[in-house]
């Protein structure tokens, strides 16, 4: 390699490496370090598995832990099922300037606050809400309805808030599928069905898992949507971090379950690439 | 005998323009038919009208005597090579090959069976567990057409497949396919815009232009006998000449072109009378070209002039002579048998042909 | 099914109303965020008591507008002055990453590419808590060891500018190196051929070309800095962004003024984003 082009590679390489190293690399290990501290007096720690310990014989972090994995996983697959038949409008059932107006209209609530969006939805579902009032005016319900504060609130609303991640990778993966071979598909006697499963959706599996992926992640680490959707009793895990750490000021319990969901969230990602054959390269790049 | 297919008076009209505009044909059981013209002449359409994807104005489309009109695309008795093949890239080479047996409900036995004869037949045994991106141009325009026929279908649409391949390879592919429609003797319907394709391979050929069907008969009949003065431009080189007729006996006619020349040529039975503009052509190999202008002596069109570009293309090479008196170029195969070799440019030469080469035509301006 | 495939007519109605359903569920609670910015009273909740502009204009208890309420507007400040910092940042190392990427080749790259993605699949409120322990470990051993009390690194902006630059750099990077990808290499040779010095070649003909992708990732950056939430909260300081003191108040209940605050902020977003993609189109 020529001296300038190496001169080159390492002055491009440096702000990377800063980057990755101070603020990832280094943050993370200690964050590691610190969930093995166990206080044992007065500015003593000693390292153990203890905050791990906790964690396991407590049942309501358990419980909170399994509840937040399995309801990411139920959010994203709803997601899923909701998305597919719109990306799949969006990229192949219209053309041209309805298509490009109707995928612009699936990013505007993007372009607006988490915040807004729960907060809309609070309007909808609460006792006073619209939903309640609409519902009482058509005779359905005698008295205010409170839809706010339970797990089907913050179902609707983590749903909501994930769409847009799974359309975006579904239309662009759906596009890219010729009408030619989906003609080709009902020539050779397929219906509906059978090339749904044998060409659309092996086609879209990109899509598919990139979009999986972000909106599984999206719900793991929400906090705002339970936080203001869910009731008393629907405790979401980002919100055990966050009490331990702001509120209890208890960093070693808090990095502990900081790392176990990060754990969690690496497992079911590269589970996820691992079944579908696909890399994070090809997914997220 | 009832043919394979059958349109009557097919008609598309998109909001306002026709794309095809009244159009009927049949083609006979195990023959090779071609639909030629010009892209956007509607050739497609009928093709995908056939396939089902789109529905006819009106008209009616009937394969083996049976209107398919209210037959969805999936259960027509038709398949079609696509354009750009649409294999799935999904699946390999047995799985697309198998695709429509497997809709069909085949047992698996029965499918892995035909499958492999299938792949056999088109020259191709072993290839079964390759992916679709692994085979190269030609490869995949036989599996593509192998897909299909596993199915045994009726008619067989070709929408120009081998448009994507390199000029080589097109060529051989138009033998290929050609021997592949005698093998499976099934009839096939191809479509292009490339003469030469329809010319090669087709029993029948039609030309169509803006909708319609200019013509349609054997690749010979387009090729002498051209009904219009479409057809005697699109397919095959040719020089060409307008002017106004002034003499007419009986089939013969006297053409006086803009640029002064007046030409004799024939109108085959079309309708041509004095007055007329009318439109002249002659093919480059139609005309003899001699270093003496005693030569030519039975032709009753001579020019004589000058060479101004020769245009070496082996076989096929040409001149394009100026002649004396003016007029335009023209473009005149130069015969290999070596009495020319030594022609250059700007040469004297002299040109002729018989009037019975030089087909006219009612024409525009 | 496509356009081309007859389907019934059942099926295509039904098909189309599922999808006007769809944006029916995506515009709802938007334009009523929007509605009752409105709404003449202390909530926003039916019942309707009229039209006002109070809740943008007003400078009267109860009806304090946004444009009177100081702590609002100063938040506002606030989130602009972190979503500036944060996507030009970004902007440069996302620059720089994506010229590594596309035009050197050394060992070990596809494994560094793969861990610059990865920011993109770490929770945002454990990208939060692990600068956040990281930073105090630092500031603690400052001043155990040297008596430095060094505020930068305690919570604050400095720590919120740094916590969403470590994951916006990577979106900013895939931005910028998909249209570097696209970038025909010849022009660049094609400019040294008649001149140019190797900085020049890029400075007049690369960086132009990336210009409607810088303008773009600057966009998404800002946007993405300005609404971001989770890594925000847990590195804040008493200065809160936006939606941090949007969130602080609407726990305490909400009146109509965080209401007017959603609609401009969904005002200034689209124009944002429109403008974006008028850069993009020209």
């Amino acid at each position: 390699m020529r001296r300038d082009a190496k001169f080159g590679l390492a002055l491009l390489l440096t702000p990377l490496l800063l980057w990755l190293s101070l603020l990832i690399f280094i943050p993370h290990i200690d964050l590691f370090l610190v969930s093995l501290r166990e206080r044992v007096g007065v500015g003593k720690y000693d390292i153990s598995l203890a905050n791990y310990l906790t964690f396991i014989n407590e049942p309501l972090y358990m419980w909170t832990f399994l509840r937040t994995a399995v309801m990411s996983v139920v959010a994203t697959v709803i997601t899923l099922l909701i998305a597919f038949p719109v990306s799949y409008y969006i990229a192949k059932m219209v053309k041209g300037r309805t298509q490009s107006a109707l995928f612009l209209l699936c990013l505007v609530p993007f372009w607006v606050s988490e915040l807004v969006r729960t907060f809309g939805w609070m309007i909808l579902l609460r006792e006073t809400g619209i939903i309640s009032n609409l519902l009482q005016s058509v005779g359905l319900a005698s008295g205010p309805v409170e839809m706010l504060y339970n797990d089907a609130a913050i179902m609707v609303g983590l749903v909501y808030t994930s769409m847009l991640f799974m359309v975006v990778p579904l239309v662009t993966t759906l596009e890219s599928l010729a009408d030619e071979v989906v003609e080709a598909g009902y020539d050779l006697g397929g219906n509906g069905l059978s090339v749904l499963r044998e060409i659309i959706i092996p086609h879209a599996m990109p899509g598919i898992v990139s979009g999986c992926i972000v909106v599984f992640m999206l719900c793991l680490g929400n906090y705002l949507t339970p936080t203001m959707l869910g009731g008393k009793e629907s405790l979401w895990f980002t919100e055990l971090i966050y009490s331990q750490f702001i509120v209890r000021f208890n960093w070693e319990l808090g990095a502990a379950f900081g790392f176990l969901l990060l754990i969690l969230s690496s497992v079911i990602v590269w589970g996820m690439l691992r079944l579908t054959g696909q890399s994070l390269e090809k997914t997220m790049g | 005998m009832t043919p394979d297919l059958h349109c009557t008076d097919l008609t598309k009209r998109f909001d306002d323009t026709t794309a095809v505009d009244n159009v009927s044909f049949s083609v006979p059981p195990g023959s090779f038919f071609s639909i030629l013209g010009p892209s956007g002449c509607g050739k497609t359409t009928i093709m995908r009208m056939i396939a089902g994807f789109l529905e006819p104005t009106s008209g009616d489309i009937q394969i083996k005597g049976k209107s398919v009109l209210n037959v969805p695309p999936n259960k027509r008795p038709v398949n079609m090579v696509f354009q750009h093949l649409a294999l799935f890239p999904m699946m390999n080479i047995e799985a697309n090959i198998g695709y429509g047996l497997r809709r069909a409900g085949l047992p698996k036995e029965e499918i892995t069976r035909k499958v492999g004869e299938a792949l056999e037949r088109i020259g191709l045994p072993g290839i079964g567990h390759r992916k679709v991106d692994e085979l190269s141009g030609g490869q995949k325009q036989r599996v593509a057409i192998a897909r299909c026929m596993v199915l045994e279908p009726d008619v067989l649409l070709l929408d120009e497949p081998l448009g994507a391949l390199d000029l080589k390879l097109r060529e051989r592919m138009k033998v290929e396919l050609k021997s592949l429609q005698a093998a499976f003797d099934t009839t096939f319907v191809y479509i292009t815009h490339d003469q030469s394709e329809a010319l090669v391979m087709s029993d029948n050929i039609a030309v169509m232009n803006e909708g319609r069907f200019e013509q349609m008969g054997s690749a010979r009949d387009l090729y002498y006998r051209p009904d219009t003065a479409f057809v005697a431009g699109f397919v095959g080189d040719s020089n060409r000449w307008n002017g106004r007729v002034t003499k007419q006996n009986g089939d013969h006619v006297e053409v006086q072109t803009s640029s002064g020349l007046t030409l004799r040529g024939a109108t085959h039975q079309r309708a041509l009378s004095i007055g007329d503009q009318a439109d002249a052509f002659v093919r480059p190999e139609a005309i003899r070209i001699a270093h003496n202008a005693t030569e030519l002596a039975s032709f009753d069109n001579r020019i004589s002039g000058h060479v101004t570009s020769l245009l070496f293309n082996g076989a096929a090479s040409r001149v394009l002579v100026q002649g004396a008196e003016g007029g335009e170029e023209v473009e005149v195969n130069l015969p290999q048998s070596g009495e020319f070799a030594s022609l250059t440019k700007g040469a004297e030469v002299h040109i002729g042909w018989s009037s019975d080469q030089a087909n006219c035509f009612a024409g525009g301006v | 099914m496509i356009p081309s495939i007859p389907q019934s007519k059942f099926l295509t109605v039904s098909y189309a109303a599922y999808v006007t359903l769809f944006f029916v569920f995506l515009a709802l609670p938007l334009i009523v965020v929007a509605g009752f910015a409105f709404n003449d009273s202390q909530f926003p909740s039916l019942p309707w008591e009229g039209f006002t502009w109070n809740w943008f204009f007003g400078s009267e208890r109860p009806m304090i507008g946004v444009f009177h309420e100081r702590s609002i507007l100063r938040a506002i400040g606030t989130s602009v002055f972190v979503a500036l910092c944060v996507s030009a940042l970004s902007i440069c190392v996302g620059l720089s990453n994506a010229f590594l990427f596309n035009r050197y080749k050394f060992r070990g790259q596809s494994i560094l590419y793969v861990l610059m993605l990865l920011p993109l699949v770490i929770p945002g409120i454990v990208l939060g808590i692990s600068i956040l322990v990281s930073t105090s470990r630092v500031a603690n051993g400052l001043w155990d060891g040297f008596g430095w009390d060094v505020e930068a690194l305690r919570p604050g902006l400095w720590l919120v500018v740094l916590g969403q630059f470590s994951f916006i750099t990577t979106i900013a990077t895939l931005v910028i190196g998909a249209r570097l990808q696209k970038f025909d290499r010849t022009l660049e040779e094609a400019a040294l051929n008649l001149g140019a010095s190797r900085m020049a070649a890029i400075g007049t003909i690369t960086l132009p070309y990336l210009a409607p992708a810088m303008i773009g990732a600057f966009v998404v950056a800002f946007l993405m800095s300005f609404e971001n939430f989770n890594t925000t909260l847990m590195l804040v300081g008493s200065d809160a962004p936006l939606t941090i003191a949007m969130f602080d108040r609407l726990k305490e209940g909400s009146t109509p003024l965080l209401n007017a605050v959603s609609l401009l902020l969904m005002v200034g977003s689209s124009c944002l984003a429109l403008l974006m993609i008028a850069f993009q189109k020209r």
